[in-house]
């Protein structure tokens, strides 16, 4: 019995009807290219936030004052023993961080003091600054923050506590339009600081916006305007992406000693961004699984479609399965040839469903771009085809076991 | 009926016994039928409805199985194969002609009468050679890429014999084979199967009309599941009766 005379009988027996199989192949095409097409789109969201992580800064740790911990009554750690007041970060712990013995994963520290909603004035223009950063110049470094025109400010300018300012884009347009700000002098609160530089433009990051800033050099804003206190935050960049746990374990140690920490209550709070980044991927990975999940059921759904159309089809073939068999066809022939009609409605099915989805991940969806995840594409197709093959096995197992005598009478 | 020293009968059933149904509802379709059946003859089996000739008849053809008792074709016995044996027993040594055609919807007479030799194994060129050759025998030649529904019960029924004898088998079985036809159809299929037995074919036939009976060179008389007359009517080698008398 030739295997292709059985291919010849499935098609013939699926053409037969050809309504009904497009519509069987239908469910199973929206089964497949939804599971692509919703992974697709959770790779894709996960991929754009992972890029917002990405642009805060590489290899970082966030240094901020925690309030709930330190002096506190030291409720839930239950220590009787003597505790300091909570302390805030100051510019002596920032200094301390930078010892190369006891740490030496960190790569740069770089103290930050925020003076927010500073007003910035040029001319007649006026601007109301979110974000007036005094720190470092390996402040850009570690946050990511690159110059498009003009230049950093250096460390000379920070020792001699020089007026200068990078912008960031949304300051510039606030303040001087299309005219270039370079070497002009803004006035922030009534103090003159010279532009030097203007930021890329960073994009927004959810509610806030990145380019609405200003950065100076960190004397020059305490000087002005928040006056020599403590800081705001520690930016401290690690030396590699694998070195940012150790350099957080190191930075805790220092803190922990500074601040005279015993128990596991710190007055600072470190956010690590591969830690969060980390965070998120778990999120969002979670998210793509729920995806995936949702559009496999549809693909269940398209496979128990086929199992109901074999069985409709085997029962109303009964009669020429019973004449096949009466003039000889084996087990074997009839088993294959509805086995075969089930794998191709789904194979079908499948492949159409793997053509929309690629065609479908070609547009933004929702504004995300989709990313195609070439496993799901496999594993959609031989979950499609596995369907055929285990939903078809019922019907055509039923039809190859009918005695023909059986079949023959079946009206 | 035989004498020993002949060669194995196509067919040699013995105490063939067959039940439907349990305890009460327990029907004895046939009550212990042994029967011979020689290279060549012409054999009519006859009976009123539920005399149990179909249920006979479907055990011959190896559609179904008896309760007990053994059935040799050709010397082998049927009661000892599997499924797959039978199947390739179905398909070479018997030919079934049935009373409703049973002709596969939308497939040509051609495609129709090369199933057989389709589940066979036979290359493509051979079998349709020789299902040309046997719609030929049975004057179809021009009816060959109409589908069932294009052709006259006469004609379906002539498709059908061809396809029961593309094979060539021992054996032709026709359950019926007039009982859905007009008299002019009657007479084509008698005719064809008249010839058939002429040119040394072996046929079993079930019949309710003496005028098909009248064709055959035996005739059995069932009644309820049990033989109740074998009347030859011709030898086994020679013309059948009918053919004669012309």
């Amino acid at each position: 019995m030739n295997q292709l005379e059985i291919l010849r009988f499935a098609l013939r027996g699926l053409l037969a009807n050809k309504l009904r199989s497009s519509l069987t192949t239908l469910g199973i095409l929206i089964g497949v290219a939804a599971v692509i097409l919703l992974v697709a789109i959770g790779e894709g969201s996960s991929r754009s936030i992972q890029q917002n992580i990405q642009r805060l800064g590489a290899n970082t740790l966030t240094i901020s004052p925690s309030f709930s911990g330190g002096g506190g009554g030291g409720g839930a750690a239950g220590n009787t023993g003597p505790r300091t007041q909570a302390r805030q970060l100051s510019l002596a712990d920032a200094k301390a961080l930078t010892d190369k013995t006891l740490a030496p994963s960190v790569k740069s520290v770089s103290p930050v003091v925020n003076a927010s909603s500073q007003t910035a004035a040029y001319g007649a223009a006026g601007h109301a600054i979110a974000q007036f950063v005094g720190t470092y110049p390996s402040y850009f470094e570690a946050t990511n923050k690159p110059v498009t025109k003009g230049t950093y400010f250096f460390n000379d300018d920070v020792l001699a506590a020089r007026k200068v300012v990078v912008l960031g884009q949304t300051v510039v347009e606030e303040l001087f339009g299309a005219a270039d700000p370079i070497g002009r002098q803004v006035s922030v609160s009534g103090v003159p600081f010279t532009v030097v530089g203007v930021l890329k433009e960073a994009g927004s990051t959810g509610m806030q916006d990145a380019d609405d800033v200003a950065i100076a050099p960190l004397p020059a804003v305490q000087q002005s305007l928040s006056g020599f206190g403590s800081l705001s935050s520690i930016v401290v960049q690690a030396t590699g992406a694998e070195t940012t746990t150790t350099a957080q374990s190191e930075v805790t140690a220092i803190l922990n000693q500074r601040h005279g920490i015993t128990a596991n209550n710190p007055d600072y709070r470190i956010l690590n961004q591969a830690t969060l980044q980390e965070t998120v991927s778990a999120a969002t990975g979670t998210f793509t699984v729920l995806l995936g999940a949702v559009a496999a059921i549809s693909l269940l759904v398209g496979g128990i479609g086929i199992t109901n159309i074999m069985l409709v089809t085997v029962t109303e073939r009964t009669r020429e399965i019973g004449i096949r068999k009466a003039i000889g066809a084996p087990r074997s022939a009839i088993l294959g040839q509805f086995l075969l009609e089930a794998t191709l409605l789904s194979l079908v099915g499948g492949l159409s469903g793997v053509l929309v989805a690629f065609v479908g991940t070609r547009f933004a969806i929702a504004g995300i771009e989709p990313v195609l995840v070439p496993s799901s594409v496999a594993l959609a197709l031989g979950v499609s085809v596995g369907i055929g093959l285990f939903f078809g096995s019922y019907p055509a197992n039923r039809a190859a076991k009918l005695r023909p005598i059986q079949a023959l009478r079946h009206e | 009926m035989t004498s020993p020293d002949s060669p194995a009968p196509v067919l040699r059933v013995r105490d063939l016994v067959k039940e439907y149904g349990d305890g009460d509802a327990k029907v004895r379709a046939l009550r212990g039928v042994s029967l011979d059946v020689e290279r060549g003859d012409y054999v009519a089996i006859m009976g009123a409805s539920g005399s149990g000739k179909s249920t006979l008849m479907n055990i011959l053809g190896c559609l179904d199985v008896p309760t007990s008792g053994t059935y040799l074709i050709d010397g082998a016995d049927v009661g000892s194969l599997d499924e797959h044996q039978l199947a390739i027993l179905r398909n070479r040594r018997v030919g079934f002609v049935f009373q409703s055609f049973n002709l596969i919807p939308r497939m040509s007479a051609l495609a129709n009468v090369e199933l057989p030799l389709v589940y066979g194994g036979v290359g493509q060129a051979e079998r349709r050679a020789r299902a040309l050759a046997a719609l030929e025998q049975v004057g179809l030649s021009d009816r060959v890429h109409h589908e069932p529904n294009q052709l006259s019960g006469g004609q379906q029924q002539r498709v059908a014999v061809a396809r029961a004898l593309v094979t060539a088998p021992a054996l032709l079985l026709a359950d019926e084979p007039t009982g859905n036809l007009d008299t002019t159809s009657t007479k084509d299929v008698l005719q064809i199967l008249d010839r058939l037995s002429e040119s040394g074919r072996t046929i079993v036939l079930i019949t309710h009309e003496n005028d098909v009976a009248a064709h055959a060179k035996r005739v059995i008389r069932l009644v309820d599941g049990e033989i109740v007359e074998d009347r030859r009517q011709a030898p086994v080698e020679g013309v059948p009766p009918r053919m004669a008398a012309l």
